[in-house]
């Protein structure tokens, strides 16, 4: 079995994001980038699927700038075997991603693409469900475990009730939700073996991908900071004030 | 004279070094100050982390890959142990493990090497105990008392060593010991050999180990030999030459220590600003006031500093270059830096600092032993003074 793993290169998780003056986004400019974490669960789960001898080749791929080499040998570090890097420095949407994706797929024929639910930066959750619908293909979003078997593949998924179970065929898409697993540390043989493994660099045009935005975004603010909450002396007064001044009662 | 060898691929780039970076500040993740705090308190061997540092493949940083390690130079070794600090863990448990072999790598045999060094990187036989300081002899390292006399296919070792950190958590020991008395020396710094100590074998058969209880959770000791035989095999290089070979391997600790010192520093910045920014006096936030910030903002500057010493010492060890003096002015540097900070973030905290659950107190104690080991600040200086600048020698 072949596995694709899309991931991309966001702001770290640990780092304070803060909008640029101009409003136009946030800052990026020398700020700490890193692997998406859902992503990291994806690779994580791909790297497991490798070690139980299900599945034989793993591929990292991840859409953007240059730097995201580095994020790829992330996941190589991490147990993928070799990366492709869709090199562009467009700001890229969704759409223009799962487009780019699909048309990689068209030539790498995988079985099975894993990846994270959504990135901690825009948190659109829509890449995969767009690239399922892209290739006609069945999907599996917001899983918390994955079984391989003859006819399929058999998944657990969160949703608002409590946990579905489904069995769905592959190929497939399957998006990683936070609780499938923990992703695990590169160790520093496998730090230096990553160096090794290959990285192919492809642009959109060679993949006949249009990836202009479709989107304009007017303007990006901080949240509002928030204000000071009141003490009520009884039961009473906050009735009262839910009902007469939030009137949300 | 230059005995510095660079390692054999030393081409480490700065997104290897982030990379392992990473990864370091990942494992480190899993032991977090409940970890450490707990060790303290017992004073226990924190044998879960240096698992975890071993299987990951860290403490073979520096050993070639023809023996099993990953081959990196001193920048790769120094930026593991300044992330484990700089996470608040401490990585004097182990970080040993990673440059005694040097001793073995640059004077042994190729024999001597293909038998240790393999399962030293692969972490099944602990070299990190080091048998230099004795009662009476400390720095002035050319009076240790030590001996080694040659009978047949042994030497029998005679003496007592003292500060010998992680002898109980160790396999084997390097051991400076006299083996031509001092007045029949053909030259001052002659007369002292290194021996390889099974102490696996040893102990109970003219080994004795015995615990110092000290400020820190450190695992250190005094060790006496009673005629320890040493097989002659295990004799490291040429006899009579070990205090040349142990010199070099001294300026790599100095700088490894030293960036562990940057990573405390950067810790106790990193809680000071945290702490000052969240707690409030007064109606405001008490990094608010200069009087707090300042002090930050000074330790950060000779942090940044320092750490520039401790990166070019590093760099100048990859490249084969001779070390003396970027090695001791990185670690007196960075040993002040890191006490600065403490200092600053331990006022920060106000009493709050006091207590241990807030790690303040336990770092605090723990980087204070940097000022004085591996070789206190008043060596370092009269160091400088005399063999850098030219000014007589004061002792």
């Amino acid at each position: 079995m072949k596995v694709l793993i899309p991931i991309k290169r966001v702001i770290d998780a640990n780092v304070k994001v803060r909008v640029r003056g101009d409003g136009s986004g946030v800052e990026t400019q020398n700020v700490k980038m890193a692997m998406n974490p859902f992503c990291e669960i994806a690779v994580e789960e791909a790297v497991r699927l490798k070690e139980a001898g299900l599945a034989e080749e793993l591929i990292v791929i991840s859409c953007g700038v240059t730097q995201c080499q580095e994020t790829l040998r992330t996941g190589l570090a991490m147990g993928a075997d070799r990366g492709i890097l869709v090199e562009t420095d467009a700001e890229l949407e969704p759409l223009a991603v799962a487009k780019l994706l699909k048309a990689v797929v068209d030539k790498e024929s995988p079985d099975l693409i894993i990846l994270g639910k959504q990135s901690v930066d825009g948190d659109n959750n829509q890449t995969g469900q767009m690239l399922a619908a892209l290739l006609g293909w069945p999907q599996g979003t917001f899983i918390s475990k994955i079984e391989i078997k003859d006819s399929g593949s058999a998944i657990t998924r969160e949703v608002d009730g409590g946990l579905e179970m489904l069995e769905i065929k592959l190929p497939a898409v399957v998006t990683v939700d936070l609780r499938l697993n923990e992703p695990r540390y590169a160790s520093l043989p496998n730090i230096m073996k990553a160096k090794k493994k290959p990285i192919e660099t492809i642009s959109p045009d060679a993949l006949g991908v249009d990836v202009a935005p479709r989107v304009e975004i007017l303007e990006v603010t901080e949240p509002p900071s928030r204000q000071a909450g009141i003490k009520v002396e009884s039961v009473g007064e906050l009735v009262d004030k839910l009902r007469n001044e939030a009137k949300v009662i | 004279m230059n005995l510095m060898q660079a390692p054999a691929a030393a081409g480490e780039s700065d997104a290897d070094l982030q990379a392992i970076r990473d990864s370091v500040r990942a494992l480190c993740a899993d032991f977090p100050g409940e970890y450490w705090r707990e060790k303290d308190r017992e004073r226990a061997y924190p044998t879960e982390f240096v698992q975890a540092l071993t299987e990951a493949g860290f403490l073979a940083v520096l050993i070639p890959e023809e023996y099993g390690g990953s081959g990196l130079g001193l920048r790769a070794a120094a930026a593991i142990l300044e992330e484990i600090h700089k996470s608040g863990g401490n990585g004097a448990a182990c970080h040993a493990q990673m440059y005694i072999m040097g001793t073995i790598l640059r004077h042994g045999s190729e024999a001597q090497k293909q038998k240790w060094l393999p399962p030293i990187a692969r972490g099944e036989l602990r070299l990190q105990a080091f048998g230099v300081s004795e009662p009476t002899s400390g720095t002035d390292t050319l009076s240790l008392r030590t001996t080694a006399v040659r009978q047949g296919d042994r030497y029998i070792v005679n003496g007592q060593k003292v500060w010998t950190s992680r002898a109980e958590h160790s396999d084997l020991m390097l051991l400076l010991a006299r083996t031509t008395p001092k007045d029949q020396a053909k030259k001052r710094v002659e007369g002292l050999s290194v021996f390889l100590v099974d102490m696996r074998t040893a102990l109970g058969k003219g080994l004795t180990i015995r615990p110092i209880h000290t400020m820190i959770n450190h695992s250190t000791t005094e060790v006496f030999f009673d005629e320890l035989e040493v097989p002659a095999e295990n004799l490291i290089g040429e006899l009579d030459q070990g205090f040349r070979y142990i010199l070099d391997g001294m300026n790599a600790e100095r700088v490894l220590i030293a960036a562990e010192c940057i990573g405390d520093a950067r810790w106790f910045i990193d809680k000071a600003v945290a702490y000052a920014g969240e707690r409030k006096v007064f109606g405001r936030q008490i990094g608010q006031n200069q009087g707090v910030q300042f002090p930050i903002a000074r330790a950060y500057a000779a942090t940044e500093a320092a750490d520039l010493m401790v990166q070019k010492a590093a760099a100048l060890f990859d490249a084969g270059h001779s070390i003396g003096e970027s090695a001791n002015m990185a670690k007196l540097l960075a040993s002040e830096a890191a006490w600065q900070a403490a200092d600053t973030c331990l006022q920060t905290h106000g009493g709050y600092g006091f207590a241990e659950e807030y790690d303040v107190e336990r770092k605090f104690r723990e980087t204070r032993l940097y000022q004085i080991a591996p070789i206190s600040t008043n060596m370092i200086l009269s160091y400088l003074a005399e063999h850098v600048l030219g000014l007589p020698r004061s002792y």
